[in-house]
């Protein structure tokens, strides 16, 4: 226990020694997609009855930070130690794949919700967002998190050099963000694109993240929150499976 | 922690390993006991390093199997792992904490944090000359100062087996005898002790027993003694009273240097001997004024069991 302590707590650190990087700046970005989507669609219908666009925006932006911070900071710290070869300092002790994982992934989930709520509390100054189902709130910003940090960790533990790592983040994990109705809602889409939509696994993240806020969703949350629990399972016991063998690590 | 195992400290049978078209380990067995100071010697690439991170974990073998102090290295690898320190050939570090930070992190991922380890890390510090780096950060320390922190970190939990693989390179010289000091008082302790070094008088002023690996393969194993009684030659310096001109013709293939009054002879060992040199000298005409031997190095036992390799790696 004391040697995940340690870990986890390491992992924290990491982050938190340069939070201005990697808490300051997600929270930044976020709120000038805010404040440029919200000016540039000032005056369209309300997305869902009732919530004006601005509102209906900052769940999803809260949630879109949660997972590329979540996926960044797994990621970009095992290819980091992989690289400069530090690795090996966990490497040698006597941590099991599952203490690894977790203190990976739970710093991950910390650093997510620390974005999250910079998020949240600049964007109250000038948007009421009142939260209706603070459980479901929490629930699919755990999962959610958790999920992309374990994916997080495949990514690290897969890619050998920043660039297969710049690669993934590029072409999965901010293109499934995206498009994943931050800015839109499903029903807003063409019914090919609403089917392509839904095998996105972040979109139920988003969808589910929204009902905590709303009470309105596109999905039935107890489905999203289903589906989002099986994508966090299916993603960590992959990520576990390649900790566990030493895939890439103890090569 | 006591220091000693009560099984072997290293126990490996039948080992491979393979990297893509490279056969890095090729059957290797060996016994190492509990409390022995071990050297294990190579030209470059010849399967130490491998070795070493088979033992620590770090690579996983093709084929066969390797334990510390009686716990094999995958099966029991929290027991391995704790009963082994390791000092990583590469230096490698954190850059984002200080020297006292990447101590305390790597006993804490022992389990271990309490007063009597921060007080056997503040001895570690003291010990290898790093006690007013202590709060400075890694990337601010010279390249022989990261090699003393990779020696303190594969401390933090008093193994009771540590290899060091290759630690004086870029050691300065005083460092380095400290280092030697400490390491003999490790073994005095009863840790088990194995070092892998280019520094052949390093490996013969230290280890009790050394192996020699080639091409993935131990090419010999004995005491230092066996090892050194297997040298082919030993030197004869001769000192005479006037300048010998020349030297009888049976010892003109036997000698390697003539320099004033000043006759140097490489003999063979078993086949040769002093009395019979110093006789024909003496018949010569030559006035033997003074004669000293030396034995053959390590070096020169190392090179003949390594030969028909150009890299001999004396770095
Ligand atoms: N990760 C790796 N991938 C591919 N080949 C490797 C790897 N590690 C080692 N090798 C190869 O395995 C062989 C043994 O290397 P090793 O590092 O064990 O040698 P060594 O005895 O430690 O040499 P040195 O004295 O230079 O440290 C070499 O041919 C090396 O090129
Ligand atoms: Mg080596």
């Amino acid at each position: 226990m004391k040697g995940f302590n340690t870990l986890f707590y390491k992992e924290l650190l990491r982050f938190y020694k340069v939070a201005f990087q990697t808490i300051f700046a997600p929270v930044v970005t976020a709120l000038l997609y805010l404040l440029v989507f919200a000016s540039t669609f000032k005056g369209r219908a309300d997305i869902l009855p009732g919530i004006p666009y601005v509102a209906f925006l900052i769940p999803g932006l809260m949630m879109m930070s949660m997972i590329q911070n979540a996926f960044a900071n797994t990621s970009s710290s095992l290819i980091q130690s992989k690289i400069t070869g530090n690795l090996i300092f966990i490497l040698l002790s006597p941590l099991s794949a599952a203490e690894f994982f977790l203190a990976f992934v739970g710093a991950s989930i910390v650093r997510a919700f620390c974005v999250a709520v910079g998020v949240y509390g600049a964007a109250v100054l000038f948007v009421p967002l009142p939260i209706e189902h603070p459980v479901f709130l929490v629930l699919f910003g755990l999962l959610g998190s958790a999920a992309l940090g374990a994916l997080g960790v495949i990514a690290g533990i897969w890619a050998e050099r920043f660039d297969q790592l710049a690669g993934f983040q590029n072409f999965v994990v901010i293109p499934l963000s995206f498009l994943s109705g931050v800015f839109y809602s499903l029903r807003d889409l063409p019914p090919f694109w609403q089917t392509v939509s839904r095998l996105n696994p972040l979109l139920y993240m988003i969808d589910g993240f929204r009902y905590g806020f709303f009470g309105t969703s596109d999905v039935s949350p107890i489905l999203s929150l289903a589906l989002v629990a099986a994508f966090c399972v299916a993603v960590s016991v992959l990520a576990m499976a390649l900790v566990g063998r030493g895939y890439r690590l103890r090569n | 922690m006591k220091a000693a195992c009560s099984a072997p400290a290293i126990e490996v049978v039948g080992l491979h390993k393979h990297f893509a078209r490279v056969h890095a380990v090729r059957g290797i067995d060996l016994e190492v006991r509990s409390g022995e100071f071990f050297g294990l010697l190579g030209p470059n690439g010849a399967g130490k390093s491998t070795l070493i991170n088979i033992l620590a974990g770090l690579t996983r073998p093709d084929e066969g199997r390797a334990a510390i102090c009686g716990h094999d290295v995958i099966a029991n690898y929290r027991e391995a792992r704790r009963a082994l320190g390791v000092v990583p050939q590469e230096i490698v570090f954190d850059p984002f904490f200080s020297v006292r930070e990447v101590l305390a992190i790597q006993a804490g991922y022992f389990g271990l944090g309490g007063r009597d380890n921060k007080a056997w890390r503040e001895e570690l510090l003291h010990t290898l000359m790093l006690a007013d780096k202590g709060d400075a950060n890694m990337r601010a320390l010279s390249g022989g100062m990261k090699r003393r922190v990779l020696i303190a970190q594969a401390l933090v939990h008093r193994p009771q087996v540590v290899i060091l693989d290759e630690p004086t390179a870029g050691v300065d010289v005083e460092l380095r005898a400290s280092l030697w000091l400490f390491v003999r008082r490790l073994h005095k302790e009863g840790h088990t002790i194995v070092l892998t070094t280019h520094y052949l008088e390093e490996a013969e002023a230290l280890c009790e027993r050394i192996a020699i690996m080639r091409d993935g393969q131990i090419a010999a194993l004995d005491t230092k003694e066996a090892l050194l009684s297997r040298a082919v030659s030993k030197t004869l310096r001769v000192t005479t009273a006037e300048p010998a001109a020349s030297v009888p013709p049976r010892l003109e293939s036997k000698l390697r240097k003539r320099a004033g009054n000043i006759l140097e002879f490489s003999l063979r060992a078993g086949t040769d001997s002093i009395p019979e040199v110093l006789e024909s000298l003496r018949v010569a005409g030559h006035v033997v004024t003074d004669i000293a031997t030396e034995q053959a190095s390590l070096e020169e036992v190392f090179l003949a069991l390594t030969q028909g390799r150009t890299a001999t790696g004396s770095r």
